[in-house]
């Protein structure tokens, strides 16, 4: 039932208009940022500038950075090198509470001891008190926003009795609230089962695109990040592996690293000679005036097709398992013995037998010289 | 009782349960329910005696002030340590927490004994304090040392574990919305310990009433002058006066019983935001 509403709320937007007072958006930008712990580089030199407006998702594995690199953005941490800039304003060493950043953490931080309201209000209380709204506009305030993330007259509630999609919600309404020059949103469907996410996912960028806020947000979940982000900064032990659009990334991977962490590839050891790379029984064409030597070849299930004729540029793979994935099948295939086997995937009245030999063509040829 | 797969055996749990109750009514109940007998043995006559005894009186008092001293700045301390402990990383952190433990590893008589060669007349400090003319061993500062030293641990104790579970995410999130340092403490972390914290009040301010050990050793027994309770309650014994002995005793058990009720009534409120009370 929980579900059913949720489902219903967030698919529709509602049709208040909130002013959010946060004047035009700005850009944000990080010039040879570093953060090292005792130990580790968290971020490694760092140049990245999400643009006014803009929605940037940050991926990678964990570990990578991304999350320090939020932090570094809101003033949670203290760059060991390098500046932050908020539009042209150095704001490496601007304390917290003067950055005026909508700040969302992963599990939320909301206040337990506080109603959802007192939640909201919270960043306008706290100022002072020349700049602070009175008690009346507060309120009134508090509850636009409720209305602005689609929860209208829980503000009475307390945290612990809301659903984790409520409390997402409310924590944005929150972060919100100051009038934020940006918004930094650490891993904003982390908690959230699948269904619930896919729907705020989709309320994000509409809300995102109502509101305008320049905006940066962590995540290890890559369809996600491509889905929702006009660009996505790939992250790789505290360094910026790639950024760009999703078309970019998932089909001109700048490095290795991007090509393997992005779309289920497999990563196969090759050899090229003069133009050819060996693949299970057969040859495929390197790219042209591709160097001679070991390479890493990344295949994704969507690369490979069964081929027509058995010619030239074919090779072939030996069935070891099919599984069903959504509306397709795919068959999981040796090419040689010893390597990482691949998937190719087939229309759903494909059948296929274990131990059947399929000949393949290689669609998109993506291939990095080893280091 | 709920059957379940840990569940013993019903004769097992009736032994069990019964070996419990049998320790606490020897140990607990019975000397309890004697002391107020004993008090009472005589009528009500010269337990009223007792407490309107100049001296008495005088204990009494002394123990109310030692523990409106104690308990408010170890309330400040406990606090502050154990800020420092949950919410930052600092080299020797597990030193601090070592140290905090000290009060109760060491026997309360070395505690008094301490403060006694550092503040007594032939103590470290004893020409510097006499040249001033102040007074610490044998006088109400001495006694205030020696509880405050006592009772430490008992707030900071009660904290930490509570506040290094909740972690700093509500006070970054406070920051993040523009309060102050202070503000977010005020509003922020005090009310998500308020409980936890009320409790180790409770426990610091039981002890500090009933601190025999170390009070005994810097107090010097003067009558009606620096006798705290307990003190009060040796002497009285000592001078064969049972009936006045365990009517002090009545009364000083008596606040013990009241703070365990106040303690029991916020465990059974507040069980949420108490970390030894907490089941999971």
């Amino acid at each position: 039932m929980q579900k059913a509403s949720q489902l219903h709320d967030v698919t529709e937007m509602g049709d208040t208009t909130v002013d959010l007072g946060k004047g035009e958006p700005i850009a944000i930008t990080a010039e040879g940022l570093a953060k090292s712990f005792p130990g580790v580089a968290a971020v490694n030199g760092i140049d990245l500038q999400v643009k006014p407006g803009e929605l940037m998702a940050l991926l990678g594995p964990s570990g990578s950075g991304k999350t320090t690199l939020l932090r570094l953005f809101a003033g949670l941490e203290t760059p060991t090198a390098g500046r932050i800039l908020f539009g042209d304003e150095d704001a490496t060493h601007l304390p917290v509470r003067e950055r005026r950043v909508g700040f969302m953490f992963q599990h939320y931080a909301l206040f337990k001891h506080m109603s959802v309201a007192e939640n909201v209000a919270y960043g306008l209380r706290v100022r002072p008190r020349r700049l602070r709204p009175s008690s009346a506009e507060i309120a009134k305030r508090a509850e636009e926003l409720l209305e602005l993330v689609q929860l209208p007259g829980l503000g009475r509630r307390y945290p612990a009795q809301l659903s984790g999609g409520q409390r997402q919600r409310v924590a944005l309404a929150r972060a919100l609230a100051v009038e934020p020059r940006v918004l930094l949103l650490d891993e904003p469907f982390g908690a959230l089962d699948a269904q619930v996410r896919r729907d705020l996912r989709r309320w994000l960028r509409e809300l995102h695109d109502r509101t305008g806020h320049t905006t940066l947000f962590v995540t290890h979940d890559q369809e996600e990040a491509l889905e929702l982000a006009d660009r996505v900064a790939i992250l790789n032990r505290g360094r910026l592996e790639q950024l760009g659009h999703a078309d970019d990334i998932l089909d001109h991977p700048a490095t290795p690293f991007v090509a393997g962490f992005v779309g289920d590839a497999i990563r196969l050891p090759v050899t090229v000679e003069a133009g050819w790379i060996s693949l299970g029984r057969g040859k495929v064409p390197a790219p042209f005036q591709f160097p001679s030597g070991p390479a890493e070849l990344f295949i994704r299930p969507s690369d490979l097709t069964l081929a027509h004729s058995t010619g030239h540029g074919t090779f072939m793979g030996k069935v070891v398992g099919t599984r069903r994935v959504g509306s397709a099948r795919r068959a999981e295939l040796v090419l040689e013995d010893g390597l990482p086997s691949v998937e190719v995937t087939l229309p759903l009245e494909h059948s296929v037998a274990k131990g059947e030999e399929l000949h393949l063509n290689l669609l998109t040829m993506r291939l990095f010289q080893a280091r | 009782m709920r059957e379940t797969a840990l569940s013993e055996s019903r004769p097992l749990q009736w032994l069990l349960i019964a070996v419990a109750v049998a320790f606490l009514a020897l140990f607990l109940v019975l000397p309890l329910a004697a002391v107020f007998v004993e008090a009472l043995h005589r009528g009500v006559g010269p337990l009223l005696a007792t407490y309107t005894d100049a001296d008495t009186l005088s204990a009494i008092w002394l123990t109310l002030i030692v523990a409106a001293i104690t308990v408010p700045l170890n309330l400040v301390f406990g606090i502050a340590a154990a800020w420092a402990i949950a919410k930052f990383e600092f080299r020797g952190k597990s030193l601090l927490i070592s140290l905090i433990d000290l009060p109760f590893s060491v026997s309360p008589v070395v505690s008094g004994l301490t403060f006694v060669l550092l503040f007594g007349a032939k103590g470290v400090f004893g020409p510097l304090l006499d040249d001033w003319d102040i007074k610490i061993i044998f006088a109400v500062p001495g006694i205030v040392l020696a509880t405050v030293f006592v009772t430490f641990p008992f707030i900071a104790r009660e904290l930490i574990p509570l506040m290094q579970e909740q972690g700093t995410a509500e006070e970054e999130a406070a920051l993040t919305l523009g309060a102050s340092g202070l503000r977010t403490f005020m509003t922020v972390t005090l009310p998500n310990v308020r409980w936890a914290l009320l409790y180790g009040v409770l426990l610091c301010n039981a002890r500090a009433m009933g601190e025999f050990g170390a009070v005994s050793v810097v107090s010097g027994h003067i009558r009606g002058l620096t006798n705290t309770m307990p003190l009060q309650v040796e002497i009285l014994y000592n001078e064969y006066n049972f009936v006045g002995a365990f009517a002090v005793s009545a009364l000083l058990a008596g606040l013990a019983l009241v703070t365990l009720a106040a303690k029991s009534l916020l465990e059974w409120r507040h069980a949420e935001g108490l970390p030894t009370a907490r089941r999971h």
